[in-house]
């Protein structure tokens, strides 16, 4: 009897071990193929070269095209999501009957449940014809199309995060808001954001962190072609695009093309990582608790 | 006076932009499915369901492409069911707080933010390659389980700690052994919770495209697969092939496709909903 229930504790902890093995095995790949991609390139190369045409003749391995591409696409998507989904969470919060949040949330929920690769296409066929009609010069292929359709994505996940951070603030607190004479706006803005700023800060942390990630919509709709600009209406890359880019090809193994992947990979990695841990932190540190 | 005014305008005026963005959300939900369900519903037929897919458009079907989606999903609901369970009852129950501990935890809220493609990269290289599996439904299972299994360690969690202190305490009192006592307790009262995560980390898992483009799925497979070992496609990929193509042609069935893809997805989570619904209604001890 005593036996098995040891070897049952055993088989348990060896599943949740399998998540820290998890780790590391992602960051042993990234580091093992990017090392053997740093003996050919050098990494001052890769961080400063404006170019990156690692599938042409003429070669050069330099990050900051997908960088700029990531960047823009995420910076857009931010300044979507980020406004508009902490204006539903505080309004749900704060103004909205309890009845329509029943309804409304649900159905918000449903942006979130979309597959990545059906919003590609809204992006391409819905969002990009609109946007030429009042943008004439803007490319078939762009970065602002994606970019608000991925902030449009990431609406639902700002609203729900930031709208747990304010439902977790007192009612007492709101109450004495009110009895000092306060409007919803003032109790809303000058008491209740306050009060739950760190778990607000933290779903902006982990939007941002999503948006770098994504990969399906800026895939299709951004177009392939690595550029160091900032100009949201000719064709970018991302480094997530990339790596498809070269996956649905016939990039034979080993080589230092297929190396590129694993080189962009880490790139993404250390980004979405740093932001992870910071919000993690704020979270251990900084959580409001009330009792 | 006049600064009271200004209040009220404030509020009406923050009353007004909360409104309208909740409602444009939900407007642009209405447009999207609209649009595709006007581009789409008509290709829909049972032959584009039973057909292989093929260079002209109007003879493609995705009778590959689900048949893939089905296996993958079944492999990993296999695979990923019993060790996030396993995980999260390991991390609720036996998990003493420690520096250990503290470290599963940290280490899964970052599993849950990598991008789903990273676990692409690593499928490809440990599961593809090194473990010979090839770009097989396997391989796919196995990467997919991966990227689910912090979902489902967070969910089986919630619904373990849910469960009352009392009923715990009352099977130890009778005799029971610290697992008889998880087995014939915790987990029946918790598995409504559980099966709930479950089922949404399975639906994230059906969407997903760039993991398995990365492990080598291919875009074009002939044959639907018999077994797990086999090469395959799945719906997302499919689309994705779709919609990279100029022809118009293409893009109606990428439609068609997509309405079988968020069918399969609305159902998966309208399930889970009604689950958590039930559970939530039961959880009066």
């Amino acid at each position: 009897m005593k036996v098995s229930e040891k070897v049952i504790e055993k088989v348990l902890a060896a599943c949740a071990l399998l998540t820290i093995l998890t780790t590391v095995g992602i960051i042993l790949v990234l580091v093992v193929e990017a090392i053997s991609f740093f003996k050919e390139v050098s990494i001052v190369d890769f961080l400063t070269d404006t170019e990156w045409t690692p599938l042409f003749t003429q070669k050069s391995y330099g990050i900051l095209p997908l960088l700029s591409g990531t960047l823009l696409t995420t910076v857009i998507a931010i300044s979507v999501a980020l406004p508009v989904g902490l204006v539903i969470a505080i309004y749900l919060n704060e103004y909205a009957s309890k009845r329509f949040k029943k309804i409304v949330k649900p159905l918000l929920e449903i942006l979130a449940v979309v597959p990545t690769v059906v919003y590609g296409f809204f992006a391409l066929m819905i969002v990009t014809p609109l946007l030429q009609n009042i943008i004439p010069q803007l490319s078939g292929f762009n970065a602002l199309s994606p970019g608000i359709v991925m902030g449009i994505m990431i609406i639902p996940f700002v609203s729900s995060l930031s709208e747990d951070a304010l439902s977790a603030v007192p009612g007492s607190l709101r109450e004495a808001a009110f009895g000092m004479g306060s409007t919803r706006f003032q109790t809303a803005f000058r008491v209740m954001v306050p009060a739950a700023s760190s778990g607000i800060i933290i779903s902006a942390i982990l939007a941002i962190s999503r948006a770098i990630g994504e990969t399906m919509i800026v895939a299709i709709a951004a177009g392939q072609q690595p550029r160091f600009t900032f100009d949201p209406t000719v064709p970018i890359e991302t480094i997530t695009a990339y790596i498809v880019q070269v996956s649905m090809g016939d990039v034979p193994y080993g080589t230092l093309a297929y190396k590129t992947i694993f080189a962009a990979g880490i790139t993404l990695f250390v980004f979405t990582f740093i932001l992870n841990n910071i919000s993690y932190w704020i979270k251990t540190r900084y959580q409001e608790k009330y009792e | 006076m006049n600064s009271r005014v200004a209040h009220r305008y404030d509020d009406q005026l923050f009353r007004g932009m909360g409104v309208t963005a909740t409602v444009s959300c939900l407007a642009i939900l209405i447009i999207f499915i609209g649009f595709i369900l006007y581009q789409g519903m008509d290709r829909l037929s049972w032959e584009f369901m039973t057909s292989l897919p093929s260079r002209f458009a109007e003879r493609s079907g995705i009778y590959t492409a689900w048949a893939g989606t089905l296996w993958v999903m079944v492999c990993t609901t296999l695979i990923s069911f019993p060790v996030g369970v396993g995980a999260g009852i390991y991390l609720e129950e036996y998990g003493k707080k420690g520096r250990l501990s503290t470290l599963l935890e940290i280490n899964i809220a970052n599993l849950a933010g990598v991008p789903s493609i990273i676990y692409g990269l690593l499928g490809l290289e440990v599961f593809v390659r090194f473990m010979k599996m090839g770009s097989s439904i396997l391989a796919g299972a196995l990467t997919l389980s991966l990227l689910i299994l912090p979902i489902i360690i967070v969910a089986t969690r919630e619904a373990v700690r849910a469960v009352p202190k009392t009923i715990k305490e009352a099977s130890f009192a009778l005799g029971a052994s610290k697992w008889q006592t998880i087995w014939n307790q915790t987990l029946p009262a918790s598995f409504g919770g559980i099966l709930t995560g479950v089922i949404l980390a399975i639906s994230r898992a059906v969407g997903e495209t760039a993991p398995l483009i990365v492990i080598g799925a291919l875009a074009y497979v002939p044959f639907a697969p018999s077994g797990p070992l086999d090469e395959f496609t799945v719906l997302p990929i499919q689309i994705f092939n779709w919609v990279s193509r100029p022809q118009h042609e293409f893009v109606i069935n990428a439609a068609a496709a997509i309405i079988v893809l968020l069918l399969i997805t609305f159902v998966l989570n309208g399930v889970a909903v009604y689950l958590r619904y039930r559970w939530q209604q039961k959880l009066k001890w």
